[in-house]
């Protein structure tokens, strides 16, 4: 019994002892620059934010927040390594130093921004549990879903969310219980249930597995909180702020009107905000250490948030999942960067 | 006068009831009433099933195209397997450098070949290559960062390529390992004894599932930062440390199998215990465990699709990343038939070469 203590006690030891290795990064554009290529944790496969495509390319809107970090601190987009990761897996492997930043769908929380030794960079995805319907309900928003059977699936914090909500509103419903997202689909297509409930994003993918896609609509309402973004590891700021910046300059981008076709000709242009993005005037690259023309290489490579948004996920994507939140702030959304000055 | 002669009268046939097909069907099919009932069960069972498979699988079947959209709705989606097949069998190697796992492929089927005909030569010569140098050449022919071969990193290994790969090296590194954990077990050193008999208890008890995260989620938490462990060795590593000690147990059942005279036998002709148990009792041990190993190789095989918990994208981790592209959503079930039937071919394989393997050493017995 006492071997077996003092063994746990060593083994203790060592993770405490690899635990504060976590703490003292070193500094991570020294070792991505060395290195070659940026190593960015991703989902195993997510539709429309990273999924391998026919080719074996990977694609998505989390691939390209990577992409664009790529562009600016290596000066090419194509310059990354991507490590699918699981759930379970990902805060470990960025503890770990195996990859440099973490872009795989996760929900920025309290516990995970300020215990895991991590910090989220931004949000890349406004994301939220919605509903769906059957069009022939008629149904224009959540709050006429009184009575209304519901498919969901089980053991998902959606099934305590939609709980609250209905509480909250003082209404009715009947729950249809499926094991995995794919059967409350397959329940929902069958005329199981009326409505069908998941995060928004889920819920445009499962749309397209429907016999008849255009049978169903996704209300507006969001009823819980779930903001996306890349994470990066704790104790190294200067990283930090490339990632977010990173971020800010796709959306500052969108917000200027500037894209991977124009950005060449708006070069020339003579808006000071414009030039200050471009790295022509103003703060340039040098706070973060970066050249002066990182920003432009984000949005001439990867392309402004609007072009990602409807590539991956938008209207040229199967999901057609619309802006909604992730629309810009002066457009109906939150979608809102700091500015470049 | 009439001349008789005794003719033999020729053998009347059987009656049609009492051989051939018929025979056979009154005899299997429909001996009883309760016979006839489940036989006509079943059949109208058939009849339910069969034939709307056939429509779905085949009739119906789309079996080319570039998203799902050009599938027909009513059959299967075959297209979804064939666009991505190149996707399935190397994972994410290089298209530039397909002709390496190609030669791997090759050089397995060579092998397997060559070890399962009776009349090829040097059977002994081309087991020992293939238990002890050709992992390492597959492990260089793949991975290169040699002159002349370029480096492909191991997260772009995937697909069936990395399925076999696991599952040969799995085998191939278990079995020595399995055999000296088993004499050891059987050892009269009792150091070396309870060492082995803890090892192998400690593996046992712990589910693979939980080997993989704790090579995958812990290691690298131990090591410093800069040491970067490939992620595919931890799990390969992972698997032989269990697989051994299933494969010790396997061979301790043979080693118990053997009389105790053998052992006075060789003790007696003044052989060493190294000498003796290499060309007396393992000999007769291995011929006894085939199916037991064998069972537990199958078993390896399916087994390695657990790599998939922790992100590596063998077969069925990469038909399930498909499964996420935007452009192929709703093939769940076409994909996941052809994961099974490339797994059931293996593994039925597998079992065919075990029982040939038997017959022939059961020879003379």
């Amino acid at each position: 019994m006492l071997k077996s203590l003092k063994t746990a006690a060593v083994l203790g030891a060592f993770a405490a002892a690899g635990l504060a290795q976590v703490a003292s990064a070193s500094a991570t554009l020294e070792s991505v620059k060395e290195k070659g290529y940026l190593s960015c944790g991703v989902s195993t496969g997510l539709p429309g934010f990273s999924n391998p495509d026919d080719k074996g390319q990977w694609s998505g809107l989390d691939v390209d927040v990577c992409r664009a970090v790529a562009a600016a601190t290596l000066k090419d987009a194509s310059k990354v390594k991507f490590v699918p990761l699981t759930a379970k897996e990902r805060f470990t492997a960025l503890q770990s130093g195996e990859i440099d930043v973490l872009s795989r769908n996760t929900t920025w929380t309290l516990t995970r921004d300020a215990s895991l030794g991590l910090n989220f960079t931004g949000v890349s995805y406004y994301d939220g549990q919605g509903f769906m319907v059957k069009k022939d309900l008629g149904v224009k928003s959540a709050k006429e879903l009184d009575g209304a059977s519901i498919c969901i699936q089980s053991g998902t914090t959606s099934e305590l969310n939609l709980a609250d909500y209905f509480r909250a509103n003082n209404m009715e419903y009947q729950p249809v219980v499926f094991d995995t997202s794919d059967g409350t689909a397959k329940g929902f297509d069958a005329g199981r249930c009326d409505v069908l409930t998941s995060d928004q994003s889920q819920l445009y993918a499962l749309r397209v597995r429907l016999s008849k896609p255009d049978s169903a609509v996704v209300l507006p309402e969001v009823i819980s909180k779930e903001p996306l973004g890349p994470v990066v590891r704790q104790g190294d700021d200067q990283w930090f702020n490339i990632v977010k910046w990173s971020l800010a300059a796709m959306i500052n981008g969108e917000e200027l009107g500037l894209n991977s076709d124009n950005i060449k000709a708006q070069k020339a242009s003579s808006d000071p905000n414009i030039r200050r993005l471009l790295g022509i005037d103003g703060p340039k690259g040098k706070g973060l250490a970066l050249d002066d023309d990182w920003s432009l290489r984000i949005i001439e490579q990867v392309g402004n948030y609007e072009e990602i948004f409807n590539r991956n996920v938008g209207a040229e994507s199967p999901l057609q999942i619309d802006r909604g939140l992730n629309a810009l702030w002066n457009d109906g959304g939150i979608l809102y960067a700091p500015p470049f000055r | 006068m009439m001349n008789h002669e005794l003719k033999m009268i020729p053998a009347r046939e059987p009656p049609v009831m009492a051989v051939g097909v018929l025979a056979w069907i009154r005899n299997n099919l429909f001996a009883s009433t309760l016979s006839i009932v489940a036989t006509l069960l079943i059949v109208y069972g058939l009849f339910l099933s069969i034939p709307p498979l056939v429509q779905w699988a085949l009739v119906d079947a789309t079996w080319f195209g570039a998203d799902s959209n050009a599938c027909n709705r009513e059959g299967a989606c075959w297209a979804f397997v064939t666009a991505r097949l190149d996707q399935f069998i190397y994972g994410f190697y290089p298209a530039e450098h397909q002709w390496r796992p190609n030669l791997f492929f090759a050089q397995l089927a060579v092998l397997v070949l060559w070890l399962s005909l009776k009349w090829t030569p040097g059977k002994q010569w081309v087991l020992g290559y293939s238990l002890l140098l050709m992992p390492f050449v597959s492990w260089f022919l793949l991975y290169g960062d040699l002159p002349g071969l370029e480096k492909v990193e191991t997260h772009q290994w995937g697909g069936l390529m990395l399925t076999l790969l696991l599952a040969l090296c799995g085998m191939i590194a278990s079995l020595p390992f399995g055999v000296l954990l088993a004499l050891g077990r059987r050892s009269n050193m009792p150091v070396i004894r309870s060492l082995c008999t803890a090892y192998i208890e400690l593996w046992r008890g712990v589910p693979l599932i939980t080997v993989l995260f704790m090579a995958s989620v812990m290691l690298p938490l131990f090591v410093p930062e800069e040491v970067v462990f490939d992620k595919l060795l931890r799990a390969l590593i992972g698997i032989i440390l269990f697989q051994s000690a299933y494969m010790a147990e396997v061979v301790r059942g043979g080693l118990q199998a053997i009389p105790k005279g053998q052992f006075e036998a060789f003790n007696s002709l003044g052989l060493s215990y190294w000498q003796g148990m290499i060309m007396i009792i393992l000999p007769q041990a291995m011929r006894l465990v085939i199916p037991g190993v064998v069972n537990t190789f199958i078993a390896l095989f399916k087994d390695t699709s657990l790599v998939l918990v922790i992100g590596l994208f063998d077969l069925l981790a990469i038909i399930q990343a498909g499964l996420n592209d935007p452009a192929w959503l709703g093939n769940s079930v076409e994909g996941y038939l052809f994961a099974g039937f490339v797994f059931w071919i293996f593994c039925y394989g597998m079992s065919k070469y075990s029982q040939r393997l038997e017959q022939q050493l059961h020879q003379g017995r």
